[in-house]
């Protein structure tokens, strides 16, 4: 246990270390995810009609939400994986004693730590522009919504992995989250709540991944209706069903890197 | 006991192909087809512990896939491959720590940061304490004469520099088994120098055994004891690099300088003539009739000057290559 929280601290102090290197690409980065911000005045307007359930109030605090899960759940780890199977250099790290997949896992989550300061600059100066908006969540509630954003972090880096795995049979898996993203914009409540979607495809969307990517979490921390038991259990099913897709893909995968001849 | 044995290993694989043009592509796009290659085929041999072993062969001839079978990059086609007692493609954690590969300058180290940086992440991979890495880095940085470059961003080091930073990021888990590919490949001739002092300097000190692939000519001279000359995956030769030089180079090389310059037609009559410019011949004699031509020469020409040489080893190997007859 001792040599596993020495090798998590070491991977993660040096990625950090790494990642603020590139602060200012960061900042870019940080502010490439404003997206929630446009949607949320656009919804804000369209909601002053009032045809909604959801007040402009709400919607402001669902997209400000949205963009700090955003923050917080940013993977990129398929186009990494992507180049090292193809420059070759996957081959370096098969040869240490340590799941090349930690390194990825320290890159995102020390980001995380460089991303959040600004982010959370940002969310400020949104509270001072329109303080009407501002709420305090109950403890609990953040507690939850917490644990949420660590698990929607944790089911949006195993299936982009997963996907990364395709690398080994073509040369450009990405192209597969392309597509993945498509579906991923509009069900996971990043365009819009599902609060605001017909009864019968919020239905549907349920039994997906997606909504628990974004929708839950807000939800959870804006205080609109959830199933708060069902969300924690769709979350973990959908990690370990993609874990186990990815074990199995990871290993046939190797097979066929080297077969290839690495 | 042998560290390394391998036995008829032999690696194949597919290659897609393409016929040049919009057709070919066309047909690439909906049919591949492929084409096997044979890059290893029925390689034997064993390498004693302690062992520094030069890896010959022209590009292409199957050094690299067999180094990537000996740390169990990649699964051989057929036959066997025992690494310090463990199947290297098990990649068991026992193997990953006594073994290391090092391909190339761009490697391990985070190009960013300072080389110490990286090296601390290795040095957690490999669960070696604080002390002990404090005290490995200070003696690979003597040993490599890296002192104050591991704490500048790895890509403001120059190659040389790179290159030992690398080595060092190698070597921090002390492996007794060493895989080079091309440990030198752009170095200028001093780096060349120190890279190589260094390996004989480790070698001797852990008693690690070391493979090596090299271009250099220089680097197998002043390393190995053994050579494996490897050429269309098959293995040609092994044995010493004095060995190599008696099978495949029975002739020395005979330089004379003389009085008057003489027609090429009078000169032939003495050997192999290979180059002349002036007063100054090249012969290429063989060992049986050299003290029977160099007499003969000096008896009959005016020679001011003469000096006998093998020839140069990359010749001898090229000529080889060119040849492929053993």
């Amino acid at each position: 246990m001792k040599r596993i929280i020495r090798k998590a601290l070491t991977l993660l102090s040096v990625y950090y270390a790494y990642m603020v290197e590139y602060r200012a690409e960061l900042i870019l980065w940080v502010l490439a995810g404003s997206l929630p911000i446009i949607l949320m005045g656009i919804w804000i307007q369209a909601a002053q009609g009032g045809q909604f359930g959801l007040s402009p109030v709400d919607f402001a605090r669902y997209f400000i939400t949205v963009f700090v899960i955003r923050q917080l759940t940013v993977v990129w780890v398929i186009w990494d994986f992507e180049r090292e199977v193809v420059e070759g250099k996957l081959s370096p790290k098969l040869l240490q004693p340590l799941d090349p997949v930690w390194h990825h896992v320290a890159g995102h989550v020390s980001e995380r730590f460089v991303r959040l300061t600004f982010a959370l600059l940002l969310v400020g100066l949104f509270f001072i522009l329109y303080p009407q908006a501002f709420w305090l969540p109950s403890l609990s509630r953040f507690l939850l919504f917490t644990l949420a954003v660590v698990l929607a972090f944790a089911l949006r880096f195993t299936i982009q992995y997963t996907f990364a795995m395709f690398a080994f049979w073509t040369e450009r898996a990405s192209a597969l989250e392309n597509f993945w993203l498509l579906f991923y914009l509009f069900l996971s409540g990043l365009i819009a709540p599902l609060e605001v979607f017909p009864e019968p495809v919020q239905k549907i969307v349920m039994f997906t991944p997606f909504p628990y990517l974004i929708d839950f979490p807000a939800s959870l921390l804006v205080g609109l209706p959830v199933d708060i038991g069902r969300g924690f259990g769709s979350m973990v099913g959908w990690i370990l069903v993609f874990l186990g897709a990815n074990r199995f893909l990871w290993r046939a995968g190797l097979k066929r890197y080297s077969g290839m001849g690495a | 006991m042998s560290i390394i044995v391998a036995e008829n290993l032999s690696k194949s694989y597919p290659v897609a192909v393409k016929s040049p043009g919009i057709k070919g592509t066309i047909n690439h796009f909906f049919r591949r087809t492929y084409r096997t290659i044979k890059a290893v085929q029925d390689v034997s041999f064993e390498i004693a512990p302690g062992e520094v072993v030069g890896f010959l062969g022209p590009n292409g001839a199957g050094k690299t896939t067999t180094l990537k079978m000996l740390t169990g990059l990649i699964h051989p086609s057929s036959g066997t491959v025992k690494v310090a007692g463990q199947i290297p493609f098990h990649r068991k954690e026992a193997f990953l720590q006594q073994i290391t590969l090092v391909m190339g300058q761009k490697q391990q180290l985070l190009w960013d940061l300072p080389a110490l940086d990286s090296l601390k992440i290795n040095a957690a991979v490999y669960d070696i304490s604080d002390k002990e890495f404090q005290r490995r880095v200070g003696e690979l940085t003597e040993m490599l004469s890296l002192e104050g470059k591991l704490t500048q961003a790895v890509r403001k080091l120059s190659l040389g520099e790179r290159m030992k930073a690398e080595l060092l990021a190698a070597l921090l888990h002390r492996p007794h088994v060493l895989f080079l590919d091309e440990p030198t490949l752009g170095l200028d001739i001093n780096a060349q120098v120190a890279v190589r002092d260094f390996l004989r300097d480790y070698n001797q000190r852990y008693q690690a055994t070391v493979l090596l692939t090299s271009h250099y000519m220089a680097d197998i001279t002043a390393l190995c004891q053994r050579v494996l000359l490897i050429h269309e995956g098959r293995l040609m030769y092994d044995g010493s690099l004095d060995g190599l030089l008696e099978r495949f180079a029975p002739y020395r090389e005979v330089h004379i300088e003389l009085a008057q310059p003489l027609p090429i037609e009078k000169l032939m009559t003495y050997g192999d003539v290979q180059h002349l410019e002036g007063r100054s011949v090249h012969f290429m004699v063989s060992r049986e009739a050299l003290t029977r031509t160099v007499s003969k020469i000096l008896t009959d020409l005016e020679v001011i000057d003469l000096t006998v040489t093998e020839p140069p080893v990359e010749e001898v190997i090229g000529r080889v290559f060119k040849a492929g007859v053993v």
